[in-house]
């Protein structure tokens, strides 16, 4: 679960990490206000979306009044913001952040993530921040520091030296550089978080140390023990079918295409997208009703399917295991029945009984066709998709 | 032979009372598999599809010399669960739980790091043997006895593959799902060492995912180390950078893990890439002929 930039900042002060002063607002009214409490002369107003990239999109404007900032808000907030990571259909403004202006000495990249591999915490640094990390780690890759990171321990005095010589931190903000680490570094561990990134982390010309951008993702199948992280999630970031499909237990992701997918487990779910794409189609989605397949999530990713109007064909491809195959064609008819399914359909069944569960499909009068194996179904619905 | 499990193996299933845990006791017991006792604290002294019950893990390897336990709790037990069996000394754990947190999952890795207990999972089918043990919940009658061994991160889709190969005439040794999550007990290379080791097996299908770094590091060790021929499916060719797929471990960062590295690192390994997931069967069948066939077992 992502959080916002000024939830991270605010979690992060709690647990001692410098960042500049700012209020969050969520209307007009709110951000003139929040003007007003921060008692400056200029601060910037930040667009609160879960994706980077927002400075260039025109997402970070500069207001010199309460007035002003009311109104830059009032221009932010409830619009879809597109930058490069959000796709073309952009994300919603929920929150705007309104920021003391600091100026900038040099910008730093400090982040914790997880070594899947070495199963432990890493922290990733560079003494060049501000730029886009996949940017610098790919044409630089020299210039990013990797200090595997002791679970329990947390990170050595040692490897917090050898940061902040590497870093080219100056001698008087040593110790605080320091504390700062140790202090992201007890926010990721307590936290459950997976991804803790501070660009910029940066320096001010009156030698202060501050967290100008956060982006922190919690584990989400830690959220049980995280009540008040849990509470923190904004629904509007995410997309209204992905997220209506998690409430049903469905993993599901839009895509660009036409052909609707609906399969049994992740894997499968990834390998039917590739086959169809192979054949020359483009699917609408990755639909996961999970490795179980019961007919009431088939009858669920149904419904699911048919919200996306894009969608002019289906593939239905269940591996039944446990489940037999008759039943899961049982299913597929009663799920469909009553639906006024006007558009191709095509199943691909496999497993146990699955004679009997194609002799069902075979008696529908849906438009439906029962293909022989999975190559079979894929050619067929890249086939009837372009009709 | 096989790896890891087989007719001897004593099963304790950690969970046994849970739906879950009762339904897949039930499906293993039928598939023949030697299961031995449950445990469900506070339950002890039930039966389960007429499986002895007990309190903790350590009764259950003293009352029962259970040698394997395979984990169905809840996420938020997870960690307790399997500590609980790493303290017993269970020499091989099944995590079929989906769910445990990223961080539980590093102090079980410490843990590993220490002892000889082999863990799979979690998030994970587990792991059949055919005709001889099945430790886990994929459908016991896609398999065969052969000597073709499946290693896995995915679920349905390596009943698939397996079904694939059942159909074109090809057994297999042992099939083993890793799991999808981000921190797996058992990697493929650690995978792949095993079955490198074992008579019974005279080809390894790899069937992969994009995330993660597991597959390049397979590539990596199949090229010093591996000298039997090797099989690869990597699915997500085709899914949009940054989008999650399902699984905790499909997600492409910064670059790593793409399908196109994955495969390129595969390739140069001299691993036989196989492009469509429809092809696995006819793909190992005809590259190995007459070689490897269903061993019939009585």
């Amino acid at each position: 679960m992502k959080l916002h930039e000024y939830q991270a900042k605010q979690l992060f002060a709690a647990c001692g990490l410098p960042i500049p002063r700012g209020i969050p607002a969520t209307s007009p009214e709110e951000a003139g206000y929040a003007f007003e409490q921060l008692h400056v002369a200029i601060a910037n107003v930040k667009a609160q979306l879960h994706a980077g990239g927002r400075g260039k999109a025109g997402g970070i404007l500069v207001a010199h009044s309460a007035a002003e900032a009311a109104r830059l808000a009032g221009q932010l907030l409830g619009q879809r913001l597109v930058t490069h990571q959000t796709g073309p259909a952009g994300l919603p403004v929920t929150a705007v952040l309104i920021e003391q202006r600091v100026e900038i000495a040099r910008e730093l990249y400090f982040a914790i993530t997880v070594d899947r591999s070495a199963a432990q915490p890493v922290i990733l640094a560079s003494a060049s921040g501000g730029m886009e990390i996949e940017e610098l780690a790919a044409t630089r890759p020299e210039t990013m520091l990797r200090e595997p990171v002791d679970l329990e321990a947390g990170p050595r005095p040692a490897q917090i030296e050898r940061l902040v010589r590497q870093l080219q931190i100056p001698q008087p903000l040593e110790a605080a550089a320091a504390q700062l680490f140790t202090n992201a570094y007890q926010f990721w561990r307590t936290q459950d978080a997976v991804l803790v990134e501070i660009n910029p982390l940066i320096m001010t010309p009156d030698q202060q140390l501050l967290v100008l951008d956060a982006k922190v993702v919690v584990d989400d199948n830690a959220l049980f023990r995280h009540p008040a992280l849990a509470r923190l999630r904004d629904p509007a970031q995410e997309h209204p079918l992905e997220l209506k499909a998690a409430q049903v237990g469905i993993a599901y992701v839009g895509l660009e295409g036409n052909i609707g997918c609906l399969v049994n487990g992740a894997g499968l779910a990834m390998a039917t997208n590739d086959i169809i794409t192979l054949h020359g189609g483009h699917p609408a989605n990755f639909l996961d009703v999970g490795g179980g397949a019961t007919v009431e999530q088939v009858r669920r990713a149904f419904q699911i399917i048919l919200e996306d109007t894009r969608v002019t064909a289906i593939l239905v491809n269940i591996f039944g295991g446990i489940m037999k195959c008759d039943v899961i064609a049982q299913g597929l008819l009663d799920a469909t029945r009553g639906m006024r399914l006007t558009m191709p359909l095509v199943v691909r069944l496999e497993g146990t009984n699955v004679e009997q569960g194609r002799a069902l499909l075979a008696k529908t009068e849906l438009p439906l066709t029962a293909a022989a194996d999975l190559d079979d179904a894929a050619r067929r619905v890249v086939e009837l998709a372009k009709r | 032979m096989s790896i890891l499990v087989d007719a001897s193996t004593k099963v304790m299933v950690q969970g046994i009372t849970g739906q879950a845990g009762a339904f897949h006791t039930q499906q293993m017991l039928e598939y023949g598999t030697r299961i031995v006792g449950g445990v469900t604290p506070g339950k002890g002294g039930a039966r389960v599809e007429g499986v002895a019950v007990f309190n903790t893990v350590a009764e259950t390897v003293q009352a029962t010399g259970a040698n394997a336990s395979i984990i169905y709790v809840p996420a938020s037990h997870g960690l307790a669960a399997i500590t609980e069996a790493l303290d017993a000394g269970v020499p091989l754990i099944v995590v079929i739980t989906e769910g445990i947190p990223t961080i539980d999952m590093m102090r079980v890795r410490q843990r590993l790091a220490q002892g000889h207990t082999r863990l799979i999972g979690p998030n994970c089918p587990g792991i059949i043997t055919p005709e001889a043990c099945k430790l886990g919940i994929m459908p016991g009658y896609i398999h065969r006895r052969g000597s073709v061994a499946v290693v896995s991160r995915s679920g349905t889709l390596t009943y698939d593959a397996v079904w694939q190969l059942t159909q074109a005439g090809l057994g297999q040794s042992t099939c083993i799902g890793i799991g999808g999550d981000p921190i797996l007990g058992t990697g493929f290379v650690d995978a792949l060492g095993l079955l490198e080791d074992d008579a019974e097996t005279e080809a390894v299908v790899l069937i992969g995912e994009i995330g993660g770094t597991e597959e390049e590091t397979a590539a990596a060790f199949i090229r010093s180390a591996v000298h039997k021929p090797v099989f690869a499916f990597i699915a997500g060719r085709n899914a949009p950078p940054d989008k999650r797929m399902g699984h905790a471990g499909a997600i492409i960062a910064g670059g790593l893990g793409t399908a196109a590295a994955k495969i390129a690192a595969l390739k140069a390994a001299g691993v036989t890439i196989i492009d469509s997931p429809a092809a696995i069967g006819s793909t190992v069948a005809s590259r190995l002929g007459k070689k490897a066939k269903t061993i019939q077992t009585t």
